[in-house]
């Protein structure tokens, strides 16, 4: 209740985020036959989202446009998109008459009438389950919702989420807002905080954890042996050097600076090569959407990667560390090496 | 000597078996004799209803009216008056299918499967309990389990099972008023046991010979809200309802 006001305050307070509202509601949408008596009808899950005002980005957020199978998005109050599935399965066109009947926030019977303008289909079976797409003005006064909505939600204006900010934000709101005593008073929840979604996340992270912490001990593994058989490979040459002379401390130094020089380069390059990636697919993203078409959650289709300041130093781990350590084990070897020993094998 | 006592006792539990067998044949059939003048009181041939329906939601109150006609338990349709945002739709039953009418949208809709068990109008009625008319003996069997008082009077405390499949309800606990006989509290559970709505039925009267309670109060247990109460205003029983009135042509005159 009171959303524009609650908007504009919002909007004066929390400037680095779009506050826009939604809303969403359920009943049936009913087909009817040339006497006006029901043809066919299934369950509705609507959502009623910003479709006209020139300024929202809710079509581009919500994926409307580039859902559409058939006809348009809607343009003007009176219009629905609705599911493909459902259009097909009962034979609604493009521009036939479809009622929504449901009840109004208020619990009186709702029926109400929209032109079909298009059909829609996300991909998710959760999603494309009796979609049908309105606009929040229509849904307003449909569902006796006068300056109201379901939720009304933040979006970080660069459009990546940040939980600390996130966090900040949602506690001074419920600080200056949230009365726990008054059932109706807003309350405002950071993404994790809706319906579980917290465990969710932290479960994509423990397992995004231990996926990286694998991958560093295995490379960290592959470089370490690589470091340690290029030094052993050069056993010869060890030999060859000692005999002229040099010292011991004087070749495992230059062991290790070459090991250094050698994991920097290869560390410098390989982060470069593994950002520039990384920021591409960022950008760019990968769409996953042909073979997610059964399934029932609802998350992008498109994946992205997230180029973070970590991402800056964590090669190095492998790439320095492992090479040199390698080479330092290898280089033990010099150490035990004896003079008589030596002569021997260089006659070899 | 043992023979004797062995006769004795053999005596002594023909009779026990006697008792408890009489009994509970007793027991059934005040049961059923119950049910037979409850059902009397609040069963018609056909009936004319005005009542008013108020619903008290989580932020604020509704109150509709609404004529119904009614033909037995087959036969139903109802009218509403009030407000203005309701007036004029219309709901026909005829056996089991329900069509409702909207004069906004000039739409007939037919509502079946699981839309059947939603409310009617955000009260704590559903269109199944609207609809469901059956005398209870038809669909339940029933057991005395007791006496009690409500507000001073005294009732026949009676467990209903039902013996039919398709009922809204597994099993009911039904007060029923001792002199009257005219439930008087209602209590509606699902098969697993869990309590799924209440109803208190108060102000009876005696109208066309027959007691019958004027104000219901239902309360759907899983709702919030502080329940619905519906208020006759007017009641006919057996009056000449004309037949067009139970067609889909009368939804739209």
């Amino acid at each position: 209740m009171e959303v524009g006001e609650l908007k504009t305050k919002l909007n004066l307070e929390y400037s680095e985020m779009e506050w826009v509202s939604r809303t969403h509601f359920g009943g049936l949408i009913d087909v009817p036959d040339e006497n006006g008596e029901t043809r066919a009808q299934g369950p509705a899950a609507g959502r009623a989202v910003d479709l006209f005002s020139p300024e929202s980005q809710e079509i581009e957020r919500m994926n409307i446009g580039n859902s559409v199978v058939k006809g348009v998005i809607p343009t003007k109050s009176g219009e629905a998109i609705i599911s493909d599935d459902f259009a097909e399965r009962f034979s609604v066109n493009i521009g036939d008459e479809v009622t929504l009947f449901g009840s109004t926030m208020n619990g009186s019977m709702m029926f109400h009438n929209f032109i079909v303008s298009g059909t829609i289909r996300f991909g998710p079976a959760m999603l494309d389950r009796g979609a049908i797409i309105i606009d929040i003005t229509d849904a307003q006064m449909i569902l006796d919702m006068e300056d109201a909505a379901s939720e009304v939600l933040g979006y970080f204006k660069d459009g990546l989420y940040d939980t600390e900010k996130a966090g900040l934000i949602s506690a001074s709101f419920n600080e200056k807002y949230s009365n726990v005593n008054d059932e109706f008073s807003p309350q405002m929840f950071k993404l994790e905080e809706d319906a579980g979604l917290d465990e969710y996340l932290m479960l994509a992270d423990s397992m995004s954890g231990v996926m990286i912490t694998f991958f560093i001990i295995a490379m960290s593994i592959v470089l370490w042996n690589t470091g340690l058989l290029g030094g052993l490979r050069r056993y010869s040459e060890y030999g060859i050097r000692l005999a002229l002379g040099e010292e011991k401390k004087h070749i495992f130094k230059t062991i290790i600076y070459e090991a250094i020089l050698i994991g920097l380069l290869g560390s410098v390059i390989g982060t470069i090569l593994g950002i520039s990636l990384s920021y591409y697919v960022q950008e760019t993203g990968i769409d996953f959407s042909n073979i997610m078409e059964n399934t029932t959650m609802m998350f992008p289709q498109v994946f992205r990667t997230l180029v973070k300041p970590a991402h800056f130093f964590i090669g190095f781990i492998p790439g320095l560390f492992a090479v040199v350590l390698g080479n330092a084990l290898a280089g033990f070897a010099i150490y035990k090496r004896k003079t008589a020993q030596l002569f021997k094998e260089l006659e070899v | 000597m043992l023979y004797k006592k062995l006769i004795i006792m053999k005596k002594n539990i023909s009779i026990l078996i006697s008792i408890l067998f009489f009994t509970t044949i007793g027991f059934a059939q005040t049961a059923d004799e119950i049910l037979d003048k409850v059902d009397k009181n609040m069963s018609a041939e056909n009936r004319i209803i005005e009542s008013s329906m108020i619903i008290h939601g989580k932020r604020n109150s509704r109150t509709m009216t609404s004529i119904s006609y009614s033909v037995g338990d087959k036969q139903s349709f109802t009218e509403y008056l009030s407000p203005a945002r309701e007036a004029g739709t219309k709901m026909l039953k005829l056996e089991n299918q329900l069509w409702i009418y909207s004069p906004s949208t000039d739409r007939t809709i037919q509502i079946s499967g699981h839309m059947l068990r939603q409310s009617v109008m955000g009260s704590d009625l559903s269109y199944e309990d609207m609809m469901d008319d059956r005398k209870l003996k038809d669909v339940y069997s029933s057991t005395v389990i007791g006496a009690e008082e409500i507000e001073g009077r005294k009732t026949h405390v009676l467990e209903l099972t039902a013996k039919v499949e398709n009922v809204s309800y597994h099993s009911r606990k039904l007060w029923v008023d001792a002199d009257y006989f005219v439930p008087m509290k209602e209590e509606l559970f699902a098969k697993s046991g869990q309590l799924l709505k209440q109803t208190t039925l108060s102000n009876i009267k005696k109208i066309e010979g027959r007691w019958f309670p004027t104000k219901m109060v239902y309360k759907d247990m899983l709702k919030q809200g502080d329940g619905t109460e519906f208020i006759i205003n007017d009641i006919k029983f057996n009056q000449k309802i004309p037949e067009y009135i139970f067609t889909k042509a009368a939804l739209k005159q």
